[in-house]
């Protein structure tokens, strides 16, 4: 594999970190299975990427996608919420009305950036070959959020999110607002799905409607390979786990897809990745022979009650 | 203080399987009473619970704790008020966090959650001390998940919880029904304790007379729920189990073998 290939997995293990964290929070965190990612992840490139292309400056095109990605959770939040639907039906909802929204603020199905000023353009000036800046900005950007993130689950207000995924009758004895806390989550787990997006449109210079199909697989992905490996015991364990994993996740596709004898194809990615997953969910716990293997304990430790 | 007047709920409402659970139930608590309900399965027990610790909304009829009126408060904003120690040990804590951070779930009760650490020196320190009078030896384990404790640890972790801050009123759902008699013992005996120790409003709802006469100072029966026996004081201390039976059967106007043994 050269460099640029092996470069190139790290910085887009990086960005979808970012999604495995906001995965994280919601299926293991809240217990909510959230599709909405699928429509966020597209969602906060088409904001980033149609502001730039208007002229705006490229941080706050970044944080404006940040914001839409947090409003998209939201709206699968009140529709779960409010009405009753089921977490899986609200985020599908969410997630096919995204694709009309995206569309309309492109206002087509492909926007161009590649000419235009991005965030890593402010870092042009430094002495680092533009080969390594991706990554090393996506890193930068990736373990901040790491760190906001199991700090805030640490907090007050985050131990009672966790007790609302894990033991929502308990929580509320223990005067925990359910709602307001799945409301605060799913909106964090999509503002970092956004933020993704938004970092995946200027590192590669375009926004596409389609960005987002699989995009949750990958993130489970992320979270499931992250869980395996690693078998972490903190909060912070848990948030590095699932950024480490779909790192992880990249190299090994792209190795894969490298390794001529296994006549793999780029586009056969969709199916590995379906499979992996698969395979992950079907065995889990204590009895998977395959994560007994890989973590050395029979029992795993979860923060939310998300045990599959 | 607790004023309860005119409580009614009814389940299902406007369907065929509408039962009336609570009809017009009247009941007054002053502080510091350690009150134990009983009655057969349907009299209202647990509804009554739940309706003061606001999981279910009544139809009609009040609650006041203290000088506040709560009866459309939601479960959560009366937490401050109400503490509450479940049937099933699964209920009342959470099994995937660790004990430490259950209890500071708990310690966290009534005030406003922001983004301070949960936990810190002080608080374990706290917790240590407090999980040490239960003589467990829980307070070596504070890091462990609480999933890993059994069905005894873990309800006297809850009895902890609940009591952890100051409340109005404790509520205690069968909180030993799950238990092996051995193990609902030691949870009562340290149920009394602490209920003795912080002088804490107290109702204990029971399956068992004999726990219903032997501990608190009051017990009330309650059927087709509304209160329809309330015993204190020198009465009380006369009574026995046969006593409360008879009691019950002259409500059901039948002979009650099978509850005797239920009940006995």
């Amino acid at each position: 594999m050269s460099l640029v290939a092996f470069l190139g997995a790290i910085e887009i293990g990086l960005v979808f970190g970012l999604v495995g964290l906001g995965v994280f929070l919601s299926f293991r965190v809240l217990d909510f299975p959230d599709l909405t990612v699928d429509g966020s992840f597209p969602l906060g490139a088409a904001v980033c990427a149609t502001l730039i292309v208007g002229g705006v400056d490229p941080f706050l095109a970044t944080a404006a996608a940040v914001l839409a990605g947090g409003l998209a959770g939201l709206v699968t939040a009140f529709l779960n919420i409010r009405f009753n639907i089921l977490h899986l039906l609200a985020s599908i909802l969410t997630m096919i009305a995204l694709y009309s929204i995206n569309l309309r603020i492109m206002g087509r199905p492909n926007v161009a950036i590649i000419t235009e000023p991005t965030v890593l353009t402010a870092f042009e000036g430094l002495s680092l070959p533009y080969l390594y800046l991706k990554p090393v900005i996506a890193a930068v950007v990736v373990i901040a959020a790491v760190l906001l993130v199991a700090r805030f689950l640490a907090s007050d207000y985050g131990l009672a999110m966790r007790a609302t995924g894990a033991n929502p009758r308990m929580a509320r004895a223990q005067g925990v607002e359910t709602k307001q806390t799945t409301y605060v989550g799913m909106a964090i787990s999509n503002a970092l799905v956004g933020l993704a997006g938004a970092l995946f449109a200027q590192m590669n210079g375009f926004a596409d409607v389609t960005l987002g199909t699989g995009t949750i697989v990958v993130g489970l992905a992320a979270v499931i390979v992250g869980e395996a490996v690693f078998g972490a015991r903190t909060v912070l364990g848990w948030c590095l786990a699932c950024v480490a994993g779909s790192i992880l996740y990249r190299l090994a596709v792209a190795f894969a897809l490298n390794a001529d004898f296994l006549g793999l194809q780029a586009s056969d990615l969709n199916l590995v990745t379906a499979v992996l997953v698969t395979i992950a969910l079907v065995l889990p716990g204590a009895r998977n022979p395959f994560k007994n293997l890989l973590t050395g304990r029979a029992n795993r430790r979860s923060p939310g009650g998300a045990q599959q | 203080m607790i004023r309860v007047r005119d409580l009614t709920v009814t389940f299902h409402r406007g369907t065929p399987m509408e039962t009336p659970a609570l009809r017009g139930l009247d009941l007054d608590m002053p502080a510091g009473q350690f009150l134990t309900v009983i009655g057969s399965n349907g009299a209202g027990k647990s509804t009554l619970l739940n309706a003061v610790a606001g999981d279910v909304v009544p139809l009609a009829g009040n609650i006041v704790i203290d000088d506040a009126d709560v009866t459309r408060w939601p479960a959560p904003r009366r937490s401050g008020l109400v503490a509450r120690v479940f049937q099933d040990p699964m209920v009342g804590t959470c099994e995937t966090l660790t004990i430490e951070e259950n209890l500071a779930l708990a310690a966290a009760r009534g005030r406003s959650r922001g983004l301070r650490r949960a936990l810190d020196r002080e608080l374990r320190e706290e917790f240590r001390a407090r999980l040490r009078e239960l003589g467990l030896g829980l307070e070596n384990r504070l890091g462990d998940r609480l999933g890993l404790l059994s069905g005894g640890q873990r309800q006297a972790v809850s009895l902890l919880m609940a009591t952890l801050r100051p409340m109005k009123v404790l509520l205690l759902d069968e909180h030993t029904a799950a238990l092996d008699p051995k193990t609902a013992d030691f949870v009562l005996e340290l149920t009394n304790r602490i209920v003795a120790e912080h002088r804490l409003t107290t109702l204990m709802v029971t399956h068992s007379m004999r726990q219903a006469l032997d501990f608190g100072e009051r017990t009330v029966m309650l059927h087709e729920g509304r209160v329809v026996f309330d015993v204190a004081g020198n009465e009380r201390l006369g009574l026995d189990v046969p006593d409360l039976l008879a009691e019950f059967a002259r409500l059901r106007g039948q002979a009650l073998t099978d509850d005797a043994l239920l009940l006995g």
